[in-house]
């Protein structure tokens, strides 16, 4: 692995500046999660992010066609961004709020959005993975070219229902990119504890499937095997696995200061941050200056408040409201 | 199970495929998935000869994977098809039990998210099929909202039930009594008809005692019925027929109206439904009782393999005979 920005000339500047943008949008909006509104204690329960993760979602979910499906993970804020969620339907969703997409009933990162073609996860890491065979056996049955992302951390392909997804697809070649955010950590298990094989990729050979391992903190690396992965999957060749290697900039949640993870760790990888990855390819092409992202900063940053300000006004939700929707 | 001159006899088995069969020809979104369902037709024969007529898209032979099969039965209901999803035999559905229960389940209360599927498979002793192949594992499945829970008794129900369950928009456990498929037979009407979910049936009206069951029991209840009746003890049958949602107003009809009641599973005593039928009728129907609720169910125990042990292990029509007559005279 190495932190050089790889040249990829068919990268343009359009995509440099959408890339950042949602780059950006996902830090700003977890720090305004985990860093204010949780210390704060209007976000109640567990609360995770994907800090220094964001080239992952964003990378690779900017290839979604607008009929494809996602089934993102708890790191995968940026998948949602890309997708269309409104920030202020997330923080909506955080402070369990009547206006988020599970209306109060779930909260954090278990959000989705049938029409934005956006399936929740739940707490059983990697039970989205068979999931999403599914969905893309819908896709094949009727007829559609669309593809499935499917996305997963180190942990989940410790679990059974990992394997089992993954084996159905590839038995079946069904069109689905699994990514993997291979973050180094499961809670605080790391990942010597957690597999006896080097990469996640080397799974892919016990179910006959192409795997390839990218740096998963420069997004058009990631953006480029996504590319690769999504056009195999498309062409009806079966499955495609991505691992992309990152660090966990965080704990596990927002109460967790990850004790367990040596403190040169963080530092080497906060160097390798995907922002300043990808800014430095910028500039270094003369496409835009600081001053320019000091701009999409502030931005940003008036997004959210607004964002927020909203979501804070909107109705919890009802007691009475309790018993609604178990059944049909 | 009538007798008439030459009826054209439909076994429950055959029902069930017929159900599936007509549901699949009548909505281009209904497909099975499981293990061997395809080229062998299924372990019991439920989806025998339907690769032929549907095709590979539409009739999908699985990996030995319970919780995959499951798992893209929910992603693949999710965008709108009807999955009916064989579970080789209903003991292995403890494999899928996370995506029934934590994904299925609770996907319409979570975030809107319908996931109109079925999943159907063999349950029940009496074969001396053993630990792994005799269970019948519905209550986790009761104890879990968002799921509705199905035990057919005829082959009638069984064919309109299972319509009924692949029309519904809700995950439906569809369990099917194993040692019903080949012996219970019966005359069903031609064309297509639907046994509504939640509606229990009344299977022998009888003054005396209620006997409210369901599945396998229900032939158990109405054979100790016929027993009794010569000794002028009648007992009332009631056929819950969906044990989620349940007819909780049948329940309390057939309770008031004798105000004795014998409540009969093949399930395991403890956390089995007549527990909670009894809680519901000492809730709701306590004045009306004239005696105290009997539980006829099988010991708590797995399920044995030997014959004696079996035998000891099942419910028996003379069981219900011996309880009902110490409650008659109570």
């Amino acid at each position: 692995m190495t932190t050089a920005t790889p040249v990829v000339p068919e990268v343009g500047r359009g995509l440099c500046d959408r890339l950042l943008y949602y780059l950006e949008l996902m830090r700003e909006i977890e720090n305004r999660i985990e860093l204010k509104l949780y210390r704060q204690g209007k976000i109640l329960g567990g609360c995770y992010t994907g800090r220094g993760q964001e080239a992952i979602p964003v990378g690779s979910a900017v290839l979604a066609e607008p009929e494809d499906w996602l089934c993102p993970t708890h790191r995968d804020m940026g998948a949602f961004l890309v997708r269309g969620m409104e920030p202020r339907r997330i923080f909506a969703q955080y402070l369990g709020r009547a206006a988020g997409p599970t209306r109060g009933r779930d909260g954090n990162m278990h959000m989705g959005d049938l029409k934005l073609h956006l399936v929740p996860i739940i707490s059983s890491i990697g039970a989205s993975v068979p999931v999403a065979g599914g969905i893309a056996l819908a896709l094949r049955y009727r007829g559609l070219s669309n593809i499935v992302f499917s996305y997963f951390g180190d942990g989940a392909t410790s679990r059974g229902d990992w394997h089992e997804g993954v084996n159905f697809a590839a038995v079946q070649k069904l069109p689905v990119v699994y990514l993997c955010n291979n973050n180094q950590y499961a809670y605080s298990t790391p990942l010597s504890k957690q597999m006896a094989v080097e990469n996640i990729a080397d799974r892919a050979a016990g179910y006959g499937i192409p795997a390839e391992i990218v740096d998963g903190n420069d997004v058009l690396a990631v953006h480029q095997a996504t590319r690769r992965g999504a056009g195999h999957a498309r062409a009806g060749r079966g499955p495609y696995l991505i691992e992309c290697k990152t660090f966990r900039m965080t704990g596990h949640s927002a109460h967790d200061p990850a004790e367990y993870v040596p403190r040169s760790l963080f530092e080497e990888w906060a160097r390798k941050d995907p922002i300043l990855n990808l800014q430095k390819y910028i500039v270094d092409r003369g496409w835009a200056t600081e001053v320019d992202f000091k701009q999409l900063h502030a931005r940003i940053l008036g997004e959210i408040e607004e964002a927020v300000e909203w979501a804070e006004q909107s109705p919890l939700p009802e007691p009475a409201s309790l018993l609604d929707g178990v059944y049909e | 199970m009538s007798q008439t001159a030459a009826p054209a006899l439909t076994t429950y088995l055959e029902a069930i495929r017929q159900g599936i069969w007509e549901e699949m020809e009548r909505d281009e979104s209904v497909f099975v998935m499981g293990e061997d369902v395809g080229l062998y037709g299924g372990a019991f024969k439920v989806t025998a000869g339907m690769l032929e007529r549907f095709g590979e898209n539409r009739v999908v032979d699985t990996p030995l994977s319970e919780a995959a099969i499951v798992a893209a039965g929910i992603g693949a209901a999710i965008t709108g098809l009807r999955p009916v999803l064989e579970m080789q035999f209903a003991d292995f559905i403890s494999c899928a039990y996370d995506q029934i229960v934590n994904f299925a389940a609770k996907s319409r209360y979570r975030w809107g998210a319908a996931v109109p599927l079925v999943i159907r498979g063999p349950s029940g002793g009496g074969i001396h099929g053993g630990p792994f192949h005799s269970q019948n594992p519905e209550m986790p499945f009761v104890h879990t909202p968002g799921l509705k829970v199905v035990a057919p008794a005829t082959a009638y129900d069984a064919k309109g039930l299972i319509k009924a369950a692949i029309r519904d928009n809700d995950p439906v456990i569809f369990f099917e009594h194993k040692m019903l498929y080949r012996r219970v037979k019966e005359e069903l009407p031609a064309g297509d008809y639907l046994v509504p979910l939640g509606k229990a049936a009344l299977r022998r009206p009888g003054r005396d005692i209620s006997v409210i069951t369901y599945g396998a029991m229900v032939l158990l209840a109405l054979e100790a019925a016929e027993t009794l009746a010569s000794e002028g003890i009648e007992l009332e049958v009631l056929d819950l027929r969906t044990l989620l949602p349940l007819d909780e107003e049948a329940v309390l009809e057939t309770v008031r109206k004798t105000s004795k009641v014998i409540l009969l599973h093949e399930d395991t005593r403890t956390g089995g439904l007549a527990g909670e039928l009894a809680a519901r009728i000492s809730e709701k129907a306590f004045d009306h009782l004239d005696g105290p609720i009997v539980r006829i169910t099988a010991p708590d125990t797995p399920v044995p393999y030997s014959p004696p042990l079996e035998a000891a292990f099942l419910p028996k029509a003379s069981d219900v005979v011996q309880k009902a007559r110490q409650l008659y005279r109570y």
